[in-house]
């Protein structure tokens, strides 16, 4: 079946389908138990009409065996006396209807010496009884030479009437015998001869349904009787089937001329059609009667109910095909609608009309699922809409807030060109929009560069504005000439009088002396600078032991200080550069951030940032960015002021 | 050669000089009724070939009630056709009848059996019942059993097979073109039946041959000739024209009032042919009697006692030579 076919070709074409082979199964079992059960009543009826026939044929014969059986008895066991002989023959042929004729023929020389055939016969003509000797060649004839030879009773093969008429006879002879010198001696024959109109009558008479009929077969296979005159008496079934080339009559004759009983298939000489044949032998003289049974005419009602039923499944067949085809319809239609209305949908138009709920079935519900997801899809639309514009709103002022928070971190480098003394750069990279880490520097006076970097805890917007928060208190704090720890302190102490949301941040704040190089610094919690020597060691800077900003008011700072070389540099990031992580969450690591820096402490400072900054960038590979990163470097130059050294 | 030719010429002159010559009357007379036994006599009476050949000819039934000897003794028939044993009976009786054509070359008597009697080979008739049918028939069975030394009864049988289909005798004498073929249209398969030919015995006796007596020979030997030959005639038309033959065997044997089966018709044209057909094989020496066939025949018969003396083989068949046309 077409696979692109529509439900209602399917549905019909499956149902017909289905239908049409239980259908034809149950007919065709039907069909056969019925014509079983005729074909075995026709049998049945076959095997009655024989027996009633053959039984109605062998009586008359049988009656007529008896006449010359009893004449014989007579003739063995009484002396022979000529005059009474011949009028016992002579009544015996009045007082029978059946008998045609009948003889007592003499062995040569049997009845008297002198006589070589004796053989007195009546018979009946128009004239009433007559009686004349049979010719003397007598011995050689069928009627007495067969029941001689063979010393007893037969009935001989049917035969014209001298008389040249169209009378069938037949001849009935029984030997008789002599004891004499205590010897059995066959002393001649007794016969008796019929005509076989009447059993030509009785089997003509057999008539089965238009065309059925019967016939008789003799001992050699010759027609006695049938429809077909032209057969009588001149064909056998044999010489039959060698004209039909029909080997299986000729062997359905041999089984009939066997005496056998059966029942056949046949082929009906007459009508030419399919006939049963039945046949059965007579017990007295072993001729065979067939009764042929026309098939088609005997199954004729089936044939006819089978038509009426041939007609009522097409009609039935054809009201199927409507039915389903206005079921499919029903279903179809609807879905046909919400196939384009999904269509339309899809395409964008959310306000398609969806085709009407008509019933509560499947497609019913199809189609309230249907509205229900074009009313949800709207909705979906609708927030959706609203959500994207709030958060580009967000979006946009978070760029704002990121160029605001820019603006406040120093960013043009270098940033005092006119002091040779030392370089400072620095780079913040957040991780969103928005970031928590600092860093500043500045000149608190002409020879003390302040500068910071730090980490607010948390990110985002509230780390941001903690973070601004931060910058300027520092900034404030810072440029009051105070060290380093007391900016700390004081920082500390604004940053957590108002801390509802318990943000902190580590802080690391040094002061150069430009002139002679020395540090002061002090670190609140954040990650331990480097100092790169020029002596290429790079080392952390002792801790102050200092805390987070923002978490104890009154928590007590202290500075520490360190002297820079000419060339030696401080390395300032914040924990965004040691825990970047990579795709398989490895840390970048201080080890790894050492390492590096010893690599890149002889470029020019600006492009060791760029540098650090790519390391982690290229370390973390794809792993998306944590945390904000921050990195500031100075590298002290002391230049021309090497005097300075001895004052610190 | 010539002269070969200019007589046949001569002879044939009659016939397409369309100046007719007036038919002569004769009779024919068949050993037996109209069948196909006979069909090239009857065929050539009706396809004109006897008229053509100058004969006005009438076919007289033959039959038990009518022996063809008799008729041909009486003037009644000029020609018979006779076996060629009855033909030397009659002449050592005293009748001097001629054979001017030995039709049937091989013999179609014979002897059969049922297996289902355990007879499978001719020596399982020893003790048998054979059944056999007058005097002349009896010759070759006779012949036949005294060179194996068989010692076998035998039993007179009738023209009908219904003694032996009954197991009346255990061997039944047959004609292979007639009674064999009855027997297997009475439900005998023959390959239930052992048949013995005396042919194959070397006891070949030519059957049916044309006869006529000595004196009408000699008065117009060309009518005999020319009877011959519309039945030579006859007889191959017969055999190419095997449905119109069986046609008009059909047509007489009804008209006579006897029963008749086509099949079987058709069995003994056919089977005809088979015995007719000359030992060399060509058709064109229909007619001849072998000396070796007549001698076997004839010394047999003196052997057995039937004949007196073997007559002349030249006088006793007279070919029809050319020379014989008028």
């Amino acid at each position: 079946m077409p696979r692109h076919k529509g439900i209602a070709f399917k549905l019909a074409c499956l149902i017909l389908l289905s239908c049409c082979v239980i259908f034809g199964l149950t007919f065709w079992y039907n069909y056969g138990v019925s014509r079983r059960l005729i074909a075995k009543n026709i049998e049945k009826n076959a095997a009655e009409l024989m027996i009633a026939t053959t039984n109605q044929l062998d009586r008359v014969l049988a009656a007529v065996e008896k006449v010359p059986q009893n004449l014989a008895f007579f003739l063995e066991s009484a002396p022979c006396d000529g005059g009474q002989m011949m009028d016992i023959l002579k009544a015996l042929v009045e007082n029978n209807p059946e008998i045609y004729g009948a003889a007592i023929a003499f062995e040569p020389y049997s009845y008297n010496r002198n006589t070589l055939a004796f053989a007195p016969y009546y018979f009946k003509s128009s004239d009433g009884v007559v009686f004349r000797y049979l010719s003397s060649d007598y011995f050689h004839s069928d009627w007495y030479q067969i029941p001689h030879e063979l010393q007893r009773p037969i009935w001989s093969e049917p035969y014209y009437d001298e008389g040249g008429g169209d009378i069938i006879m037949a001849t009935y002879s029984v030997p008789f015998y002599r004891e004499a010198l205590g010897k059995r001696r066959i002393m001649g024959i007794v016969t008796a001869d019929i005509s076989l109109d009447w059993l030509q009558k009785i089997v003509g008479g057999i008539q089965i349904a238009e065309t059925g009929y019967a016939f008789l077969l003799s001992k050699n296979g010759t027609f006695v009787t049938h429809p077909r005159r032209d057969l009588i008496m001149n064909e056998t079934i044999f010489s039959l089937a060698e004209a039909r080339s029909d080997p299986a009559l000729r062997e359905v004759g041999r089984s009939m001329i066997d005496e056998q009983s059966g029942y056949t298939p046949f082929f009906c000489t007459m009508t030419n059609k399919a006939c049963w044949m039945g046949y059965s032998p007579l017990a007295s003289s072993g001729w065979s009667l067939a009764v042929l049974f026309p098939q088609n005419e005997l199954m004729a009602d089936i044939v006819s109910l089978n038509r009426t039923v041939w007609t009522l499944v097409l009609a039935g067949f054809l009201l199927l095909l409507f039915v389903i085809a206005g079921i499919a319809r029903s279903i179809t239609r609807p879905l046909r609608s919400l196939t384009s209305a999904a269509r339309d949908i899809a395409g964008g138009n959310l306000d398609a009309p969806l085709p009407e709920k008509r019933s509560g079935d499947e497609v019913g519900h199809l189609a309230d699922s249907f509205a229900y997801m074009q009313q949800a899809l709207k909705q979906y639309i609708q927030d959706l809409t609203e959500t994207t514009a709030a958060k580009e709103k967000i979006e946009s002022e978070l760029r704002i807030a990121h160029e605001i928070q820019m603006g406040i971190l120093p960013k043009v480098f270098p940033p005092f060109p006119d002091h040779s003394e030392f370089e400072i750069c620095a780079a913040l990279e957040p991780a969103k929009e928005v970031g928590g880490d600092l860093y500043d520097f500045f000149f608190l006076d002409e020879r003390h560069l302040c500068f910071t970097v730090g980490d607010v805890s948390g990110k985002g917007v509230p780390a941001s504005l903690f973070m601004a928060i931060t910058q300027t208190l520092v900034k404030t704090k810072a440029t009051q000439g105070l060290a380093p720890h007391v900016v700390l302190e004081r920082v500390n102490r604004d940053l957590s009088l108002d801390n509802p949301s318990l943000m902190f941040v580590t802080l690391f704040l040094g002061i150069l002396d430009i002139e002679t190089g020395e540090v002061t610094y002090s670190n609140g919690g954040h990650n331990p600078p480097y100092v790169l020597r020029s002596d290429g060691s790079v080392k952390q800077l002792p801790g102050t032991n200092g805390m987070a900003l923002g978490v104890m008011e009154d928590f007590v700072f202290r500075s520490k200080s360190v002297r820079l070389g000419p060339g030696e540099m401080l390395f300032l990031y914040t924990d965004g550069v040691t825990e970047a992580m990579d795709v398989n969450e490895t840390l970048y690591s201080e080890a790894r951030l050492e390492k590096k820096l010893k690599e890149v402490e002889e470029m020019p400072i600006d492009q060791m940032v760029r540098t650090i900054m790519a390391s982690v960038h290229a370390f973390a590979g794809k792993a998306p960015q944590a945390d904000d990163i921050t990195i500031l470097v100075l590298r002290f130059k002391g230049l021309g002021q090497k005097g300075a050294d001895g004052e610190a | 050669m010539p002269f070969l030719l200019l007589a046949a010429l001569l002879w044939a002159l009659p016939a397409w000089a369309g100046k007719p010559a007036p038919l002569k009357k004769a009779a024919f007379i068949p050993q037996w009724v109209p069948q196909a036994q006979f069909a090239g006599y009857y065929m050539a009476l009706e396809k004109g070939f006897y008229q053509a050949h100058g004969i006005d000819l009438t076919i007289i039934s033959g039959g038990p009630a009518n022996p063809p000897a008799d008729c041909l003794t009486s003037g009644q028939a000029q020609f018979a056709t006779l076996w060629l044993c009855t033909g030397l009976e009659m002449r050592d009786r005293g009748i001097p009848v001629v054979n001017i054509a030995q039709m049937v070359q091989r013999s179609a008597l014979m002897l059969v059996a049922k297996k289902s009697s355990g007879i499978r080979t001719i020596q399982d008739l020893q003790g048998k019942k054979v059944g056999v049918w007058g005097p002349i028939f009896q010759l070759q069975p006779r012949a036949l059993f005294k060179k194996l030394g068989l010692d076998v009864q035998f039993t007179r049988q009738s023209y009908s097979v219904n003694l032996f289909l009954r197991d009346g005798v255990d061997a039944a004498s047959a004609m292979w073109y007639n009674e064999y073929h009855t027997i297997i249209n009475a439900g005998l398969n023959p390959d239930e039946l052992v048949p013995f030919f005396f042919h194959e015995y070397g006891l070949n006796f030519p059957e049916d041959g044309i006869y006529v007596l000595e004196p009408t020979l000699q008065e117009d030997p060309a009518l005999c000739c020319a009877f011959m030959k519309a039945s030579i005639k006859g007889w191959l038309y017969a055999f190419d024209h095997v449905e119109e033959t069986l046609d008009l065997v059909m047509k007489n044997l009804k008209e006579a009032h006897i029963p008749a089966t086509r099949v079987h018709q058709k069995w003994m044209l056919e089977r005809m042919r088979d015995l007719m057909r000359p030992a060399s094989g060509a058709w064109s020496e229909t007619g001849l009697l072998l000396r070796a066939d007549y001698l076997r025949v004839a010394e047999m018969m003196q052997k057995e006692g039937f004949i007196d003396a073997v007559p002349e083989f030249t006088s006793f068949h007279k070919d029809c030579t050319p020379d014989a046309a008028p």
